[in-house]
C-alpha cells in the first residue's frame, strides 16, 4: 500500500505543481519567440525585451507602478503601526473587537466594491482620479494587512517589558523608541512586505480609481491583453517574474533572521540586567 | 489615567477607519437611492429583482460555488500530500509562489495556452481529438478561475492538517479504523476549519471577478463583479451599480456568518 500510495501521491502533486507553473514557464519561453505569436516557436530573439526597454511609455508606467507601491506600502506601514498600538491600549473587549471587525472590512471585502466605493468617494471629495487616489487607495487597503501583521507580535509582548522600561526613567518615547518597536520590527518587516506585494499586484481597485492619464502595470497589461496577444508583455512579465522571486527570496531572508536575533538580543538583554 | 493620555494613537487610526472603511459604505448604500440623473428612487432595488438581474445574480453563485467545489477538490489532497512531503515549508512555499505572480500575467498567459492554435490545443490534435474552442467557454472561465485561487485554499488547509494532534490518527488506526474511515471520521472533522476559511477566502472573491470574465471567458459569463464594473466605468450608471454592490455585501456578510468567520485569514 505505501509504495504505491506513495507513487500516487507524487504523481499528485507533480502534476499540480505542473498545472501551477505551465502558465509562468509559457510566458517566459515564448517571450525569446521570434515568431511573433504565443504559438509555434520560430526561433530564438531577445527582440521583445529590447522591445519593452524601448517602450519609454511602459517604462514610465513601471515607474509609477514601483513609486505607488514604495509610497504606499511606507506610508501604511506607519499607519498599521499606529493602529496596532491603538487596539492594544483599548482593553475593554466589546470597543477592541469592533475595531478589529472595522479593520478588517477591507481585507474581507472584494476588490470591485473596494473599488467602486473609492471611486465614489474621491468623487465626492473632490480628488482628481490619477496618481493621488491610486496611492490613498492603496494606502487604505494596505493599512488593514500591516496591522494583522504587526499586531500578534505587540500582543505576544509581555507588557513587564514595558513596565521595567518605566520603572528604570524611560519617557513614552523612549519606551516606543527603544522596546516596543525593536521588538515588533518583525512584523513591521512582514507588514512591509506584504504591503509592497498588495500594491504591486493590485488590479482591480486601481482600474476603477486610475482615470485616464495616470496607468499602472496591471491596468496597463489589461488593456494591452484586450487588444490580443503581444510577446513585449511575456517579455515584461519575465523580467516581472524574476523581481518576484527575488522579492520572496529576500523577505524570507529577513523573516528567517529576525525573529532569532531580535530574540538573542532581547535575551542579551535580560540577562544583562 | 496613563492609559487615556496614551490614546492619540487612535486619532489617526479611527481617521482612517472613517474615511476608508465607514464612509465607502454608506456612499455605496446611499449611491443606491439615485437613478442616472441624481433623483432619490427606489428603482434600482425594483430592477434588481426583475429576472435579468436575479438570472445574472443566480448564474454568479453557480459559477462561485463550481469554483469553489472544485478549487476544494484539487486543493483538500494537495494540502494532505504537502504535509506528508520531506521539506514540506519548501513545498508549500513553491505552491503559494505563483499567487505573488501579477493575476493580469497569469490571465494573458491562459490566452496563449488555450489559444486555438495554443499549446492545449497542439497537445489535443496530436492525440487525435482535433482542435476545439477552449477560449471563451465556461470551461476555460472555471478552470481559469480554479488555477488562480488554489493557492487560497491549500494555505489554510494545509495550516489546519499541521496543527491537528498526529496521535489522534495513530490512535484511530490502533482502534482498528480503515485508512478511510480515519480520514473521514478524523482528519477531515479536525480539519474543517481550514476547509471554511479556504471556501471564503475563494467563495466571495469568485463572486466578484471581473477581470477574468473579459479576457478569459469573453463576456459570456457576467458575475456581480462584472455588472458592477460595467454600471460604474462603462455605462455610467452608479446607482445600479451601487444598489448590485449593496447586494454583493449582503452575500458576503452572509457568506461570512455561514462559515463562521473565525480568524480572518490574509487573501492570498
Amino acid at each position: 500500500m505505501t509504495s504505491k500510495g506513495n507513487r500516487f501521491a507524487n504523481l499528485y502533486l507533480i502534476a499540480v505543481f505542473a498545472v501551477l507553473y505551465a502558465p509562468i514557464v509559457y510566458l517566459m519561453v515564448y517571450s525569446f519567440n521570434s515568431g511573433g505569436t504565443m504559438h509555434g516557436f520560430d526561433g530564438f530573439t531577445l527582440e521583445w525585451y529590447e522591445e519593452v526597454f524601448a517602450d519609454t511609455r511602459l517604462l514610465i508606467i513601471v515607474l509609477n507602478t514601483f513609486v505607488i507601491a514604495l509610497l504606499s506600502s511606507a506610508i501604511s506601514t506607519i499607519l498599521g503601526v499606529i493602529g496596532a498600538l491603538a487596539i492594544r491600549q483599548v482593553r475593554r473587549r466589546q470597543p477592541r473587537n469592533t475595531l478589529l471587525s472595522l479593520n478588517n472590512v477591507l481585507i474581507v471585502s472584494p476588490d470591485v466594491i473596494i473599488g467602486a466605493s473609492f471611486l465614489i468617494l474621491f468623487t465626492m471629495i473632490g480628488i482628481r482620479l490619477g496618481f493621488t487616489s491610486v496611492l490613498l487607495s492603496h494606502i487604505a487597503f494596505s493599512v488593514p494587512i500591516v496591522v494583522l501583521m504587526v499586531l500578534p507580535k505587540l500582543q505576544e509582548m509581555s507588557s513587564t517589558l514595558i513596565d521595567a522600561a518605566r520603572d528604570l526613567g524611560a519617557s513614552s518615547w523612549d519606551v516606543l523608541t527603544k522596546v516596543v518597536l525593536p521588538y515588533i520590527k518583525p512584523g513591521i518587516f512582514a507588514g512591509f512586505f506584504m504591503a509592497l506585494t498588495y500594491s504591486l499586484d493590485d488590479f482591480a481597485v486601481t482600474f476603477f480609481v486610475t482615470g485616464n492619464g495616470f496607468s499602472t502595470l496591471s491596468v496597463e497589461i489589461y488593456s494591452r491583453a484586450r487588444q490580443g496577444v503581444s510577446l513585449s508583455i511575456n517579455a515584461l512579465s519575465t523580467l516581472l517574474f524574476l523581481f518576484t522571486v527575488l522579492l520572496v527570496i529576500g523577505y524570507y531572508f529577513i523573516n528567517n533572521r529576525n525573529p532569532r536575533t531580535t530574540l538573542r538580543s532581547t535575551d542579551g538583554e535580560a540577562a544583562k540586567r | 489615567m496613563a492609559v487615556r493620555s496614551r490614546n492619540f494613537y487612535l486619532v489617526p487610526y479611527l481617521l482612517w477607519i472613517a474615511l476608508f472603511v465607514i464612509a465607502p459604505i454608506v456612499l455605496i448604500v446611499y449611491y443606491s437611492f439615485f437613478d442616472v440623473e441624481g433623483n432619490f428612487t427606489f428603482d434600482n432595488y425594483a430592477k434588481f429583482f426583475t429576472p435579468v438581474y436575479l438570472r445574472m445574480t443566480l448564474n454568479s453563485f453557480w459559477y462561485a460555488l463550481l469554483i469553489t467545489f472544485f478549487s476544494l477538490l484539487v486543493a483538500y489532497p494537495t494540502a494532505y500530500l504537502l504535509t506528508k512531503t520531506k521539506h514540506k515549508q519548501l513545498w508549500l512555499l513553491l505552491i503559494i509562489l505563483p499567487s505573488w505572480i501579477n493575476l493580469l500575467l497569469k490571465t494573458y498567459a491562459f490566452i496563449g495556452l488555450f489559444g486555438t492554435y495554443g499549446f492545449t490545443n497542439a497537445v489535443l490534435d496530436t492525440l487525435g481529438f482535433g482542435r476545439h474552442q477552449i477560449l471563451f467557454t465556461d470551461f476555460s472561465f472555471v478552470f481559469v478561475s480554479v488555477y488562480i485561487f488554489i493557492p487560497f485554499m491549500v494555505l489554510p488547509i494545509f495550516n489546519a492538517l499541521e496543527e491537528m494532534n498526529p496521535t489522534l490518527i495513530y490512535a484511530a488506526r490502533d482502534l482498528g479504523a480503515s485508512g478511510w474511515t480515519t480520514f473521514r471520521r478524523v482528519v477531515f472533522p479536525l480539519t474543517i476549519s481550514g476547509v471554511t476559511s479556504g471556501c471564503q477566502a475563494v467563495f466571495i472573491p469568485a463572486l466578484s471577478l471581473f477581470m477574468i470574465t473579459r479576457l478569459i471567458a469573453g463576456n459570456r459569463v457576467i458575475t456581480l463583479g462584472t455588472a458592477i464594473e460595467q454600471h460604474f466605468l462603462v455605462t455610467q450608471d452608479w446607482g445600479m451599480g451601487a444598489t448590485i454592490a449593496v447586494f454583493l455585501i449582503i452575500a458576503m456578510a452572509v457568506t461570512m456568518l455561514f462559515t463562521g468567520n473565525r480568524e480572518v485569514r490574509t487573501k492570498r
